[in-house]
């Protein structure tokens, strides 16, 4: 792809103006306290960095997936916490725009463009992770109305969502495992619905996760997010677009750690001269840099593509596994290079490497995402 | 009340290490980040609330290389109606003076009630150019303002003063403010601030346009050349103390005490 416009980088430029005001001062102490600060969602949203990639008639900015991923590489190279919390708010918002109805459109879209909503997808299981079709989540028709009852796991926003999308089992009778699954939208005040927030993260402490019980929800059946049967398709369609925002988490995270490294290594003296001066750490820092850029082109490469109409499901698996690597090897040698003072929290680098890790976890693992690259080039065995 | 305000685009410096290059007149600008002056940023934010609670326009210029657009759209961004940027490279190496005289003459063509700078540039920490285009100008100035408030046909501003003082001064307009940074909390750019921009013509000028000569700019038409820069010579004297806080502690009380501080 070629370079970006003028436009894309005012777009940068602005998401660092903003991480960097508002993230860097508040970050620590919401990492600390596992909780966040909604005033930090309300202004996002008032300055139009969530959903920018939704349609203009709904809310949006009208922009692609290129334009969210430069906010959220931005938002994630100075915290990925804050910016896993900004970028869920809108987390299952990608497949509305793609299957919803205009109706399902109007409803939800507005509110999570303009910060009066938050929503997530209620996909993953306490015992079905990777193995999405094995879910267990049942959704029953009675009369006008679908009945939801099963227990979902690691849910984003879980005890602060307003909606969420849930995969469930809607035909158990279908001959194939993965037609047997629809995706729903449930309002979280609805009767039935409990949740409890998981405390104690290795990653993304200030964002919201938890564990979600489903007790007989009814909700109406125009609810239904596309046809009956083929959930398990929407979620692969949804993953094909929100991957690649998990993507730009790695990139931002790659960078921060980088960036925090070059400073480092320029002011901090051994043996009677600067780091920088040492072969040993010059190549380091050349390894990271070249890392995080080839991570860089990777993603984008990958988000034009969705933009253009041309979406390559192994192309954004190849960016998102590649990128969540990249996040890890870079805040690791990150560490390594501020010594002990890498290991202190003061230092502002230790987080770069606990966030790191869930990148290679969430969404899609990546031994996930390699079994999808691998069957793209391979075939199925 | 239409509104001019001057802005420069200069690197991010804070935590960063400055290298002379090899010129020995100026820094490197390899890996540097580049942005709007900090102290034009609060006179753009200025401008704009203004504007906001007055009505009128708000006019962002710059004089500098190519680059510079990128200040003037995030003013417009950020609610500037319209903007104009110099660039030449023959006024390069121009100093506060003659990028004064440029802005002089940019700013002919435009009507304004008042001209708002930063107090000065994060870069070359000069703080000349405001005051110099208010003299070329001819018209009124204040430097290190604190507080615009707009009344009929004359501008009530407070001044900050040395000792923690505060001045109030009324300046008949047109006039010229130099904008103390704090005045007032910069709004960040928006997603909406950029998609209208993008459909935003930046009027551009080079000396030809504006009337200029090559000698009224740059090194010939500055009264002022950089010599050289350099970072100062470490002094002596200085003693670091080394240790956990406590011991730190202990051996600044020693000190103290030794010195009959304590």
């Amino acid at each position: 792809m070629a370079d970006f416009t003028s436009e894309q980088k005012d777009i940068k430029k602005a998401a660092r103006e903003f991480a960097e005001g508002v993230f860097r001062e508040v970050a620590r102490e919401l990492d600390e306290k596992e909780e966040f600060d909604d005033r930090i969602w309300k202004k996002a949203a008032e300055l139009g960095f969530l959903g920018v990639f939704i349609e203009e008639k709904y809310g949006g900015a009208g922009y692609g997936y290129v334009e969210q991923c430069l906010i959220m590489e931005e938002f994630a190279r100075v915290d990925l916490g804050i910016a896993h919390a900004l970028d869920s708010v809108f987390f299952g918002s990608q497949i509305i725009q793609v299957i919803g109805t205009e109706e399902q459109k109007q409803e939800y879209l507005p509110g999570v463009c303009s910060g009066k909503t938050r929503m997530g997808m209620a996909i993953t299981e306490p015992d079905a992770g990777s193995d999405v079709a094995s879910i267990t989540t049942t959704a029953v028709k009675e009369g006008n109305e679908y009945v939801i009852t099963g227990n979902k796991m690691f849910i984003t926003n879980a005890t602060v969502a307003d909606f969420l999308v849930v995969l469930c089992v809607t035909n158990p009778n279908a001959s194939k495992k993965h037609e047997r699954l629809s995706t729903i939208m449930v309002e979280t005040n609805r009767p039935g619905y409990e949740a409890n927030k998981l405390k104690g993260k290795l990653s993304l402490r200030c964002s919201n996760t938890g564990e979600v019980t489903l007790n007989n929800v009814r909700v109406p059946k125009k609810n239904l997010l596309g046809e009956e049967g083929k959930g398990f398709y929407n979620i692969m369609e949804f993953f094909n677009r929100s991957r690649i925002q998990v993507a730009a988490f790695g990139v931002g995270t790659a960078q921060g750690a980088l960036d925090k490294s070059i400073a480092h290594v320029r002011q901090r003296q051994q043996f009677g001269q600067p780091l920088a001066a040492f072969q040993i750490i010059q190549a380091k820092i050349a390894d990271m840099a070249t890392l995080a850029e080839a991570a860089r082109s990777l993603l984008y490469r990958a988000a034009s593509k969705i933009d253009d109409g041309d979406v390559d499901p192994a192309l954004i698996s190849m960016a998102k596994w590649y990128c969540g690597e990249v996040a890890v090897k870079v805040a690791d040698e990150a560490i390594q290079i501020h010594g002990g003072y890498g290991i202190l929290q003061e230092y502002d680098v230790e987080h770069y490497w606990r966030d790191a890790k869930v990148i290679e976890i969430f969404e899609g693992t990546k031994e996930i995402e390699k079994i999808l690259i691998a069957r793209k080039i391979l075939g199925r065995y | 009340m239409d509104i001019i305000v001057c802005i420069k685009r200069v690197p991010e410096v804070a935590e960063i290490d400055l290298q002379v290059d090899q010129t020995g007149k100026s820094i490197k600008e390899e890996g540097l980040v580049f942005g709007v002056n900090d102290w034009d940023n609060y006179a753009v934010e200025e401008a704009v609330r203004i504007k906001e609670k007055h009505g009128g326009k708000v006019t962002a210029i710059t004089v500098g290389s190519a680059e510079s657009e990128e200040v003037i759209r995030r003013a417009l961004a950020l609610g500037a109606d319209e903007a104009v940027m110099v660039t030449d490279p023959q006024a390069d190496g121009s100093d506060a003076y003659a990028i004064a005289k440029v802005l002089a003459a940019a700013i002919k063509e435009i009507p304004y009630d008042i001209i708002l700078t930063g107090v000065l540039a994060d870069d070359d920490g000069c703080a000349q150019v405001g005051v110099t285009l208010a003299e070329l100008l001819g018209i009124p100035h204040a430097t290190l303002v604190t507080a615009i408030e707009i009344e009929e046909k004359q501008v009530k501003i407070k001044r900050e003063l040395e000792g923690g003082m505060e001045e109030e001064l009324v300046v008949a307009t047109p006039a010229l403010f130099t904008i103390q940074s704090g005045i007032n909390e910069p709004r960040y750019v928006s997603i909406m601030g950029i998609r209208k921009v993008a459909k935003k013509e930046v009027a551009t000028r080079d000396l030809g346009t504006l009337g200029l000569s090559p000698n009224q700019v740059g090194p010939a038409g500055s009264f002022t050349t950089v010599e050289r820069i350099f970072p100062p010579p470490v002094g002596e004297g200085a003693q670091i103390l080394e240790g956990s806080s406590d011991e730190v502690a202990t051996k600044v009380m020693d000190v103290f005490q030794k010195g009959g501080v304590i």
